[in-house]
């Protein structure tokens, strides 16, 4: 730890200049997704595992976001076969709320700025050795009594004032850890399982995930968990010094001590 | 250890480089959708380009078994013939009155053979049965049983010509939609007469719907009136999708 404490104190470096302007990218590019992403949800906000989900078929969450929900605007079934546990046809008779013109095609170009951004923010962040120095947890940050003091240090809003740049604390490393490695990658891939395309070319895509509907839904989660990692997020900025800490992610200040 | 990491560097910006002169390449040889200048349109074009350099051209969409049929909504027209939808028909309900036994399907343009094809005629071609997911636009799917002619069979018949790009339908419902080759070609590209064993009911797009497996559920269109080989790309005009606001290209 002192070690660490050492480090801290004479790394007079702020965030580089990459970080800073891939950081501002990946946000305007995941504020539009998740917008547009509700927009698209509000479609058909339900969700389902498997292959198949419709408004005909059980679903795994409703969601109440838009005149859509629930609104039983469907004319009478009629079976495709003869037994009891046929499958079966209704027609819609409800006038949907739907602004997936736009909001897909927003989603998907948005999509391609946030994926080409996150390339070269992974290729630079191994090669500039951001990664290894910054992100990935230390050997001494693996023990879980660390991990432990760090979390009850949180629980109990105890935020140090942090000097500004990459010198981040053991639960901020294991969150951006799994916010850059996992996360934001599986959103990606459940994205791309989506597409008829690729589900084509790629079977085992949708399939590694349990289906189109499953991917859809690890999707939604994604979502969530980054909103939740975005609140966070933000209020740790708020506890620690929001203002130094916008101008050293901004024009890049460094430690003066 | 630099040496090695300079090296590895040079090749991934090699790689990307090449990777992306493909992309370009590609756009430039075949004829991509038109974008008005409106940014979400460049960003289907682009999305279009890619999947079309990047992924295999006649990769098949996965296949089911009898056992996976689910239940289906019928959404948008759900009936060309009801006078109280706005875009009815009256021919659609003179054929729907006769059991489809006066429906005839033209096939126009690039063809050394313009023609009309009845239910018959198509049902005389080798027919493909398919179990395959619908995808639509909105987050639903369902799994539904086509049978029907594959397309390409039929512009074989007519005798494409070779300038042939790109294939537009016509349906009664109004709509005009076109595909590329690629999907136009595709063995599963098929002009569907029948679903789930039966003859194909007319909230799914009787008596003749298009499926179009690698690309959303509204690329396969209902009710056919006519087809059309073209050249340049049709983009149907205001029945068209991108008028409407929506992508021409749907195989995300």
């Amino acid at each position: 730890m002192a070690e660490l404490q050492s480090a801290v104190q004479t790394d007079k470096t702020g965030h580089a200049r990459w970080v800073r302007i891939s950081h501002w990218i990946v946000t305007l590019s995941f504020l539009t997704l998740a917008f547009t992403g509700i927009v698209i949800l509000m479609a058909h906000p339900r969700l389902y595992w498997g292959e198949v989900g419709n408004d005909l078929t059980p679903a795994l969450l409703e969601l109440p976001i838009s005149r859509n929900h629930r609104h039983g605007g469907w004319d009478k079934t009629v079976a495709f076969f003869e037994n009891a546990a046929s499958p079966v046809s209704a027609n819609r008779t409800y006038d949907i709320f739907n602004k997936n013109g736009w909001g897909r095609s927003l989603h998907f170009l948005v999509a391609w700025l946030l994926v080409l951004t996150g390339g070269i923010y992974l290729l630079a962040g191994l090669f500039t050795g951001h990664f290894r120095r910054h992100i990935v947890p230390r050997r001494t940050e693996l023990s879980p009594k660390v991990l432990l003091g760090d979390m009850l240090d949180h629980a109990r809003l105890r935020i140090r004032t942090a000097t500004v740049g990459p010198h981040y604390g053991v639960l901020q490393k294991y969150t951006y850890f799994a916010v850059v490695f996992l996360v934001l990658p599986l959103a990606v891939v459940t994205g791309l399982a989506m597409s008829p395309a690729i589900a084509a070319a790629i079977p085992l895509l949708p399939g590694i995930l349990g289906g189109f509907q499953s991917a859809r839904t690890i999707h939604f989660v994604t979502f969530v968990l980054l909103m939740l990692f975005l609140l966070v997020h933000v209020l740790m900025i708020i506890k620690s010094g929001f203002k130094r800490q916008m101008r050293a992610m901004t024009i890049g200040d460094k430690n003066e001590d | 250890m630099k040496t090695n990491n300079l090296i590895t560097r040079r090749n991934i910006l090699i790689a990307g480089v090449t990777s992306f002169g493909g992309l370009l390449l590609s756009g430039c040889s075949r004829k991509l959708p038109p974008t008005y200048g409106n940014i979400l349109r460049m960003g289907d074009t682009l999305t279009y380009a890619a999947h079309h350099a990047l992924l295999p051209d006649q990769a098949l969409a996965r296949e089911y078994s009898q056992k996976d049929i689910s239940s289906f909504p019928a959404i948008g027209t759900t009936d060309p013939g009801d006078p109280n939808n706005p875009k009815s028909s009256e021919i659609y309900r003179h054929l729907q009155r006769g059991g489809f036994a006066d429906w005839r399907i033209s096939i126009a343009g690039l063809v050394a053979q313009p023609g009309l094809y009845s239910l018959a005629d198509l049902k005389r071609f080798p027919s493909r049965t398919q179990i395959t997911r619908h995808t639509c636009e909105e987050g639903w799917s369902a799994i539904g049983e086509w049978t029907g002619v594959p397309l390409s069979r039929v512009l074989d018949a007519a005798g494409m010509l070779p300038t042939a790009r790109f294939v537009t339908f016509y349906s009664y419902d109004d709509w005009a939609d076109s595909i590329d080759m690629l999907d136009a070609l595709h063995p599963q590209t098929i002009l569907a007469y029948g679903m789930n064993g039966r003859d194909l009911s007319i909230p799914h797009g009787a008596p003749v719907r298009l499926r179009v497996e690698r690309q959303m559920g509204y690329k396969s269109m209902k009710y056919l009136e006519r087809i059309v080989v073209t050249e340049e790309l049709d983009d149907g005009g205001e029945k068209g999708n991108i008028q409407n606001g929506w992508s021409w290209y749907a195989g995300i």
